[in-house]
């Protein structure tokens, strides 16, 4: 078989080198950097995959210091997230908020970052506490900051105080300099911001793709839903491009701490930089892999033409694309902003890999987009992706099916640095409160916002970026929305609460889960909140019914959150795991792990490291750091039981529309699930049935996963899963569970 | 552009001859005493007949490369810069002629740049090069 070929008569006729420059005023900016604190080192390469060096920064004292990286470090907590949750534990109090100078953001890409031979390998994990939810949030992100920094000679870069003037962190991975700088006049969103300060601190043009600039921008100053840009090099469009640390308001943070970037300069990539224990089975896993990706993926996901918006059309298909603020899970424009559209609209002549080696190459990115709106009004921009949370979350959930005006929305976020996924549903539960009367023109301050209404999303984006108006209210996001509503008396509290669709003061990602009890579970009774990047179960529940009972989703939501948080110990993303499958993986066991793949990367992290592992190692090295945030997050303050409640949309049809659309389904759960006879009921008397039905159930699954993942059912792990796990090691830990275990 | 081309009608795949053509590829071009690093590897059919695996030119490696390391040289050969290249073996992987070679003891894939070395070599005289037009870039 060999690969598809893209006809490219289908592509629309865009010239993906042109867009607006802003490098015109870049020789002014840099006169007005200040040098305030410079230090030599002495940079060094990875041995099997680790520096064994952090890089610990203040940026109030201006401290720049190192820090070993232990061997308990790298056996209890491998890497990346891992890392961050070790550094953040050891830097915070139970009492620490995240704009306390105690709050760290931590970077770290993992032992396997850095590899150029198999996909998704470039991964950097982000960790801080959030602004949202007063807990650990990590976010896995692309880009090149991470592995740049790792061959800059660090596992991790921990920053903590808060500067009283904007600086930048410069890493100079080649001359071994470490420099903060005051930046006082540099830009602020990242689009023009980056592509200044990569041409800064760039040698020369060669070396533009070794310069990784992380930023985030205006929106960021003045909400709670700021994400980081983590940028790359395109060397194709001539262009610095971005991937995100999107959810949790990492960038919030990073604005609170007066960082305007953090910039790396690593030596040139190599193949062999990350030096692992075995290249050749690396190099051979690689190429297979490639091979399969060539073979299979014009058949199965067209990751390479479409992205992850793929999925647009086929979730509209199983009623499972949000629209409306996940009221419904169709809706008859979606044609307009499916994958057929984006594949034309995308670029498909170049590269579309965030680190070397990926042969996936989602990150597509949309050129030649004129801007119609704020300040950067008139300008010729790319815009990454859109990915398919973008497309669902400011489009279908919004209403919004203008594939311009989804792309200058999902433009916007990213140079103002706000989470696509965190406005998308903060947007949606908005034009909610619109429709129900919640809100209005007066208490929106003249912004209408009705499905669909992209101007007046987009006037509430830009009043978000100058922190005015309703947009400075919206961007503290639905949990503070809702009790802000609540407490001005603006509409029924339980209403409120059922449509803001928040678990942990995080706004749930683009899935509708009503359908599926696993997937409910996937959200909600999660670390750091309704991410699916823990466990996306609905398909294998709801539509291939491989979920039957209640242990059944117990096991799936016992092993997928591990399976999934191995990705970000290591710096894999992971979309290369189950986005193309081999041939035959429908006639493997558990074909819904990939067994073949689940192979490689026990194969790739043997090599890497040298530590010989198995699958079911790979698990144990996740479970300890999944047990270590759930104790983290007890001790801040949450992680119990009633903090991984779902809302009610979440979980069945809170409104008469919502039921009446699915009234079929839903008449049949009546007969079929609690043996009653729906005739003769009233709508509100079915949905007092199902919400009875339906919030006893999930109640049920809860008691299922905690006995599963060996906590209590208050959602305490034990002390004996926390010693099979080794981490009674840590007597911090010990003592946070002991409080909760009487 | 350049292309080297084997005339099987002349090539007997190795029965009459020593693989002049791989060694000389070999020792010459990539200083190995070693024909399996050849840029070219002549392989036998059991019931008569053989093939090549050799880069025919067609740039699809070219359009994979995420670092530009592959370029057509002004021949419109498909050229390796070494020092472009990330060794992440996507060449190799989208290859569907398997002409890219890699040696376990070196980062960067190799393959035949139609040089013409083997050509000199060849006692049957198989093989050639030609001057063909470079084929539409394909996007894949």
């Amino acid at each position: 078989m060999s690969q598809l070929v893209f006809d490219p008569a289908k592509v629309m006729n865009i010239d993906y080198t042109q867009r607006t420059e802003y490098l015109e005023g870049l020789e002014a900016i840099q006169a007005a950097h200040k040098v305030l604190k410079e230090i030599t080192y002495t940079p060094s390469l990875p041995d099997k995959g680790y520096t064994n060096r952090t890089l610990y920064v203040n940026v109030d004292t201006l401290e720049i210091t190192e820090k070993p990286v232990t061997q308990q470090m790298k056996d209890v907590f491998i890497g990346g997230r891992g890392f961050g949750l070790y550094h953040l534990w050891n830097a915070v109090k139970p009492t620490t908020r995240w704009n306390d100078p105690e709050n760290e953001i931590i970077i770290s890409p993992g032992p396997v970052a850095g590899m150029t031979q198999y996909a998704g390998t470039g991964k950097s994990l982000v960790v801080s506490l959030s602004p949202q939810t007063d807990i650990p949030i990590d976010s896995n992100v692309g880009g090149f900051f991470g592995p740049l920094l790792k061959f800059s000679g660090f596992d991790a870069l921990e920053l903590q105080g808060k500067s009283d003037k904007d600086i930048i962190l410069f890493i100079d991975g080649v001359k071994g300099i470490i420099r903060i700088e005051e930046a006082p006049t540099d830009p602020v969103d990242s689009h023009v911001l980056a592509e200044v300060l990569t041409h800064m601190y760039a040698e020369n043009e060669a070396d533009l793709p070794n310069i990784s600039v992380v930023s985030t921008g205006a929106a960021a100053e003045h909400s709670l839903i700021g994400m980081l840009n983590f940028s790359f090099y395109d060397r194709r469009r001539g262009c610095v491009r971005f991937k995100q640390a999107g959810r949790g308001g990492i960038g919030t943070v990073f604005r609170n701490k007066r960082i305007r970037a953090l910039v790396c300069r690593g030596p040139v990539v190599k193949g062999n930089l990350n030096h692992p224990a075995d290249p050749e089975t690396i190099a051979r896993t690689g190429i297979k892999y490639h091979k399969e990706i060539r073979e299979n993926d014009g058949t199965q996901c067209m990751m390479r033409r479409n992205g992850t918006a793929h999925i647009v059309e086929i979730m509209d298909a199983y009623d499972l694309l949000p629209v409306h603020n996940f009221q419904f899970g169709s809706h008859p424009d979606v044609h307009r902003i499916d994958s057929a559209y984006w594949q034309q609209r995308c670029t498909q002549a170049t590269v579309d890999g965030c680190w070397y080696g990926c042969s996936m190459a989602c990150a597509k990115g949309a050129d030649g987009l004129v801007l119609k709106t704020g300040p950067y009004q008139g300008h010729m921009v790319t815009v990454d992706g859109p990915e398919y949370e973008n497309a669902a979350g400011l489009g279908s959930n919004c209403g919004v099916f203008d594939p311009d005006a989804l792309l200058e929305l999902n433009f916007y976020c990213d140079t103002y640095g706000i989470c696509t996924i965190t406005y998308g549903t903060l947007t949606a539960f908005i034009m909610e409160c619109y429709q129900r009367g919640i809100l209005n023109k007066e208490r929106t301050g003249g912004l209408e916002m009705t499905w669909g209404n992209f101007e007046a999303d987009l006037e509430m984006m830009h009043q978000m970026a100058r922190g005015e108006g309703f947009g400075k209210i919206a961007g503290l996001g639905v949990k503070k929305m809702k009790e802000h509503f609540i407490q001005q008396g603006w509409g029924d509290p339980q209403l409120i609460n059922d449509i803001g669709m928040e678990n942990k003061g995080l706004e749930y990602s683009q899935y509708m889960s009503k359908e599926s009890l696993a997937q409910q579970g996937g959200y909600a009774l999660t670390n750091k909140g309704p991410q699916h990047d823990e466990a996306w179960l609905i398909f294998m529940d709801m539509v291939n019914k491989q979920l039957p009972t209640f242990e059944d989703k117990a096991e799936a939501l016992y092993y997928f959150p591990l399976f999934r948080t191995w990705f970000g110990l290591n710096g894999f993303c992971k979309l290369p795991w189950n986005d193309v499958v081999p041939a035959d993986n429908a006639s493997q066991p558990e074909p819904q792990k990939v067994p073949e793949h689940v192979q490689n990367y026990v194969d790739l992290f043997t090599a890497t490291t040298g530590i010989r592992i198995t699958k079911e190692d790979l698990i144990m090295q996740s479970a300890r750091v999944y047990n270590f945030q759930r104790v983290f997050n007890i001790r801040m303050g949450k992680g119990l039981r009633l903090h991984d409640a779902a809302p009610y949309r979440s979980l069945g049809p809170v409104t008469r529309e919502e039921y009446e659309s699915r009234a079929e389904r839903y008449d049949k759960q009546i007969v079929d699930e609690m043996g009653l006879d729906p005739v003769g009921k009233t709508t509100e008397e079915k949905m007092a049935l199902h919400r009875e039905w339906r919030t006893g159930r999930f109640s049920k699954l809860m008691d299922a996963v905690y006995t599963r993942r060996g906590w209590t059912l208050d959602g305490v792990p034990t002390l004996d899963r926390l010693k099979e796990l080794g981490l009674d090691a840590f007597p911090g830990v010990v003592e946070v569970v002991k409080q909760h275990l009487s | 552009m350049r292309q080297l081309v084997i005339d099987f009608k002349k090539c007997d795949a190795g029965r009459n001859c020593d693989h002049e053509c791989e060694m000389e590829c070999a020792i010459k071009v990539f200083k190995v005493d070693d024909p399996a690093q050849a840029a070219l590897q002549i392989r036998a059919y059991e019931d008569g007949g053989g093939h090549a695996v050799l880069c025919d030119q067609c740039g699809d490696c070219v359009v994979v490369c995420p670092s530009e390391a592959l370029k057509r040289n002004k021949l419109g050969v498909v050229m390796i810069d070494k020092q472009l290249c990330v060794g992440c073996y996507m060449c190799i992987g989208f290859c569907e002629k398997d002409a890219f070679m890699r040696n376990p003891d070196w980062i960067v894939p190799h393959k035949c740049t139609s040089c013409g070395i083997c050509v000199k070599v060849c006692p049957h005289g198989a093989l050639s090069i030609v001057d063909v037009p470079e084929p539409a870039v394909r996007i894949i």
